[in-house]
Parts: C-alpha cells; structure tokens; sequence
C-alpha cells in the first residue's frame, strides 16, 4: 500500500526567528565583505596573480559539490525507490537548490566585475566549461523546481511525473558535478589538476557533503521544531554517508597514485601530498584523517545504532573534512608554480618556480559565511512557508523495517 | 587582376607609412646588430611586414603574426623589453610583487644538471589554440583573426579562469584601480578585469611592431607574419630549429625561441 506521509510549516518559535535574523546578519556582513572586496579591488584580499582563486571559491565549490549531493537524499527515493528516504524529498530538493543559490553568490560576488554579470548571461563560449556551468546551474533550480512541483502538486496529474522529474534531476545533477570537477579536471596547464578523474570525484565528494549537510540540517529542523526523528533512520543515513566517504577518499588516492607514477608530475605530488607542508597536513589530517576514517569509524560503530549523536558529529567531521580537501585542491593546487620548463630551474620578477603564498583574508572568509548562511536562511524561509517537513520521522513512520529501532523523540533543546 | 591591383596599392600604402622614425630606428637596430653579430646567427628587429590597416578594414585572416626570439643575444639583467612595454602599455610592477599587472617578463631559466643558462623574455605565446580562449565564459579572452590573442575589456568579467588555464603565466588580474596618468587608450585595463600582452595591436595596426621588438637593443625579437612565405620571420623560421615553450600542450605558441634550456 502506498504511504502518505504529512508534511507541516515550521511554527513561528523565538528559536526560528533567532536563527533566521542570525543567518540575515551574516549575509549582510558577506555583502559588505564583498562590497569592500569590490571597491579596492582584490589587493586588499589575500588573492594575487599566482593564487588567483581563494576562500570564496573554497566556499562557492564546496556548496555547489554539496548542493547536487543534497538532491541525492531525494534521488534515493525517487529513483532508487528506498522507502526511508522518501519523506525526505522536498526538504532535499529545497535545501539543495538553497545551497547551490549560497555558493552561486559567493562565486559572483567574487567576480572583478560582479556588475557585469548580465554579460554572463548574454555573452556565451559554449567552448568554456565555465559557460556550460552557467546553463547547468540555472537548469539545475528549474529541474529542482520542477521536481518540487511534482512531489507537492495536490493534483494527481502532475504528481504521476514525480519519478520522471526525479530522474531528469539525478541525471541533471550527475552532469552538473561533473561539470564542477572538470573546471579543474580540464586544466591542462597545472600540474596539480589536468586529470579527467576530477569529475567522478567530485561526484563521489558531493554524495559525502551533500549527505552530512543534510543530516545537520534535517535533524536540527526537526529538534528545533520538536518532531521526532528515528534513530534507524539516521543510522541508516549515517552508514551510506561511510560508503560515500570511502567512495570520495578512494578517488583522491587514485588522483595521486596516477600523478606519482608519472614522472612529469612526480614532484606536484610530492609537494601536494608527501612534503608535511599546510597541504599535506589538510589532506592527510585534514580530509583523510578527520573527514574519512573518523566518521566512517563513528557511523559504524555500535553506539550508532541506538544514538543518533555519533552519526551527527560524523556529518560535522565529514564538512570539516570536506572543507579541508576543498582548500587542499583549490589554494594548494594553484600554489604549485606553473612548469614552463620542465626540470629545470627558473627565476623571474613575476615569481616563476616560487611557491605562492596565500593567507586567506577576513573579507574572504566573511563572504563565504555569508554565502552558507544565505542557503541555510533561504532552507528555514521554505521550510515556513512550503510543507516540505515531516511531520515526523519517526522509524516506525518512514520505514517498518526500520521500526525495529528504538523510536527517539527528541525534545526540545534546553 | 584586381586583386594584384590591390595588392600594388596595399605595398605602396606600406611604403608611403614607414616614417623618419622607424627608418631612423631601423639604421640603429643594424648598426647594433652589425656589432653584436658574433658568429651566431643575426636577427632583424624588423621583418618589414607590418602593414598599416585603415580604420573600419576587416583583419586578414591570412596573417599570423608571431616572434622569433634569438635567445643566444638575450642577456641576463637586461630588460630593455619590460621597461619598453611598461612605457608604451601603462603598467608598472614592483619585482617580485604577487599583485602587480605585468605583461611580459625576463626568466632566467639552468639547467640544474648541465648549469647551461639562458634568459629569455616570457609574454603571452599568442597560441594558435588557447587556453585561455577556451576557457573564457564570455568570450572576452579572444584570438583575432590576425592571431593576436588579447582581452576584451568590455566583456571580461574577472572570474581569472584565464589566468588559471594559461600554461605560461602570461595573464595577470589588476587587482587595484590604475592611476590616470598610467591608463592608455589603446591599452585599456581596468580594476577587476584581467590584462595580457596583446603584441601591441595598436602599433600593429598602423604598421608599427610592438614595443618590446623594437626596443631590444640586440635585435633579438624578429616580429612578423607567420603565414607569408616572403616574411623575414618566416624565412629565418625556415632556416633554423626554433623552439616553443611547453610545446607538448600543443597550444601552437606565436612566439619563438631560437634555443631553450
């Protein structure tokens, strides 16, 4: 028999519209980050001419990877028809459309000339993978939308797309990931890129970041608006976020295994990965230690099956990481010095065969808060005024099988 | 028949714009080169083909223009080049600044094993197949017809995915607003935007070649078209092994070198 689950609008609690005013005070701090960023001009960030990507687009990649791995909590069900997961959709659908709109942001206010993005969108070079992004990411909120649409719509007409929609945005945002990793994938001038094995792990990372941000945000909704939540549930969510922190971690080690057997980029590798510098330390403590095998180590452990908070801390841990990896791949990448003569030794005004330094600057970093707390706000503005919601997710409710677990019902954070 | 008609016109414009100054300039290159000419081979500053294009004529597609830098005459310190595209285009940088504009720049390059040395100037390499054009997502990052690869400030938005797909560190970002007295107009750069060596199209245009080619005191850049069999470029190209930088990316540079480490 099919199950209907119930879906209801935040109620109006001083703990929401704390939250909310919190997350409009950071986004008008990011905008004025990038107000500053913008009428100084970028020397007054700690971006130059060899790092020429910084935090912003730490923040802006990690929210756009994420994004499209929030979408696939909703992809579970729809596609892959998992029960559990399928009062989960419209929260994913919302909140991955949330994050992309976050970093989306962050990477435009980032820009030289932010005022000329109407140019972006009017001038194309359907050569650039930089403009086929453009169309990904528009496409990617109508497809999301779309899908939205079919999973709320009171009339059965439209509701029987559901499971179309759902396809067309798993296939949407397969490619749109793949897209975001071939920005680095197709760069054939840096050593530290320049790999077509960036794509599938940026598929691969998207599945870990997307699952633990949504699990952060699911369960805090759902506390803040005392509904319960299933401990089975979560436990489940937890142990699929451990198979996609292997799935990720095993495609940077495939990264580096290639470049190290090639002699040409034997020495980035060992820069990057070998060398104990900040890089080697964000990678191996950073992403391998604290964002792969801490979590996987906690999400399958015993006390995950009757308590929730391993999973939660994992989900905590996996963003750490991710971010770690994302600063690794972005800064460490780019301050590997551009090879023009191979194996030999170069001197220049313009800092030839230096490492670049980069420090990352407070404007920086405050446009990316601003950035993630413009998707968290825009999740909690849906979230009250669209029954995206469950009411609740206790196991017994989302799944039978899962009622085997012991039902929590959370109460209301002191 | 028109089209040799045309043709006379074209090289009689050609011979009528070639002003006091270039021939003056011309006599001094050959004197220098006359006493720098060591055995080595000898390289003229000025092949003679740039032609002066009137206002509104379309670019010929059948033009490549490009360099040949003789690197055994480029001598480690002198920048002569740098300080000549400084001038002529506005921008001036700081030696070993992160953030200053810099459109060309000397880069000793050793051998670790061998110790053998050169100097060499690095600018855009002007590819036959860019990069950054490629990359660009509007657009701005363009190749001419004439193979000049430049920015178009109208259009380029400063998102430096350019900058990240040049193999040759040949872009810059202009980080900070340019005083008055730097800008150009036929250079423009513009805070937020990103600039590059564009083989000084303006004097190209009028039938002048660029700076940094006539300011080298040894003669050491040849500037001319790649495409024209007659060209002094194409003629010394055919003579001897020229070497471009990261020639495995198969970018097809516009510029280069006579010898590389």
């Amino acid at each position: 028999m099919k199950k209907h689950f119930h879906y209801e609008y935040l109620q109006s609690r001083v703990g929401y519209y704390t939250a909310l005013l919190s997350m409009g005070a950071l986004m008008l701090i990011g905008l004025a980050a990038a107000y500053y960023m913008e009428h100084h001009g970028h020397v007054v960030t700690g971006m130059t001419n060899q790092i020429v990507w910084g935090m912003p687009h730490v923040f802006a990649v990690f929210l756009i990877v994420a994004a499209s791995g929030i979408l696939n909590v909703a992809s579970i069900g729809t596609v892959f028809g998992r029960t559990a997961y399928k009062p989960l959709g419209r929260l994913s659908a919302v909140m991955a459309a949330a994050a992309l709109a976050g970093g989306l942001v962050i990477l435009v206010l980032d820009l030289g000339r932010p005022d000329r993005l109407i140019v972006a969108m009017t001038e194309y070079n359907f050569h650039s993978i930089f403009a086929w992004n453009i169309y990904l990411y528009n496409g990617f909120f109508a497809v999301v939308l779309l899908y939205l649409y079919t999973q709320m719509s009171q009339d059965f007409r439209v509701r029987r797309f559901y499971r179309t929609a759902g396809t067309l945005a798993f296939v949407w945002r397969l490619i749109l990931t793949t897209g975001t990793g071939s920005i680095f994938g197709w760069l054939v001038a840096r050593q530290a890129y320049d790999l077509a094995v960036f794509a599938p792990m940026f598929i691969a990372l998207s599945f870990s970041f997307g699952l633990a941000i949504f699990i952060l945000l699911m369960t805090a909704l759902m506390r803040g608006d005392e509904r319960p939540v299933g401990v089975g549930l979560v436990n489940r969510m937890g142990r699929l976020l451990g198979v996609f922190l292997a799935a990720a971690a095993y495609f940077t080690v495939v990264w580096w295994l290639t470049d190290l057997y090639a002699a040409e980029h034997r020495p980035v590798v060992q820069y990057l990965f070998f060398s104990g510098n900040v890089y080697s330390w964000l990678y191996w403590l950073g992403f391998i230690g604290v964002g792969t095998i801490l979590p996987m180590l906690m999400v399958f452990s015993g006390s995950a099956r009757t308590s929730m908070k391993p999973v939660i801390f994992a989900s905590i841990l996996t963003i750490i990481g991710g971010i770690s990896l994302m600063y690794f791949v972005i800064i460490g990448g780019q301050s590997y010095p551009l090879v023009l003569f191979p194996g030999k030794e170069v001197k220049s005004s313009f800092l030839d065969g230096v490492v670049a330094n980069y420090a990352p600057t407070m404007p920086e970093i405050l446009l990316g808060i601003g950035g993630v707390a413009m998707g968290v706000a825009i999740t909690l503005l849906a979230a009250k005024v669209l029954r995206i919601l469950p009411v609740s997710l206790a196991d017994a409710e989302v799944d039978p099988h899962l009622a085997g677990g012991k039902v929590e019902e959370l109460k209301k954070a002191a | 028949m028109s089209d040799q008609g045309a043709r006379d016109r074209h090289e009689q414009a050609r011979r009528d714009e070639i002003d006091e100054a270039r021939r003056e300039f011309l006599r001094n290159i050959a004197a220098a080169s006359v006493v720098s000419l060591g055995g080595g081979m000898m390289l003229y500053s000025m092949g003679g083909e740039a032609q002066a294009k009137k206002p509104g004529e379309p670019l010929d597609p059948k033009k490549r223009w490009g360099m040949l830098i003789d690197t055994s005459k480029c001598t480690s310190g002198c920048d002569k080049c740098v300080e000549a595209c400084k001038k002529e285009n506005g921008w001036e940088a700081e030696p070993g600044s992160e953030t200053d504009v810099q459109w060309i720049r000397k880069v000793d390059v050793k051998d670790p094993l061998t110790g053998f040395m050169a100097s060499l100037p690095v600018m855009c390499q002007h590819c036959a197949n860019p990069p950054c054009v490629d990359v660009c997502p509007t657009g701005a990052s363009m190749r001419r017809e004439d193979g000049i690869v430049r920015v178009n400030m109208h259009t380029c938005i400063g998102c430096r995915y350019c900058m990240m797909a040049c193999p040759y560190k040949a872009r810059s970002f202009v980080h900070e607003d340019i005083p008055e007295e730097k800008k150009r107009f036929h250079a423009p750069m513009g805070k937020g935007c990103v600039t590059s060596c564009d083989f000084c199209a303006h004097r190209i245009d009028v039938g002048r070649i660029p700076a940094c080619a006539e300011a080298c005191p040894e003669g050491a850049m040849l500037f001319g078209d790649m495409n024209d069999p007659n060209s002094e470029l194409r003629k010394r190209l055919k003579e001897i092994r020229s070497y471009q930088i990261r020639a495995d990316l198969g970018t097809d540079n516009g510029i280069r070198y006579t010898r590389l480490p």
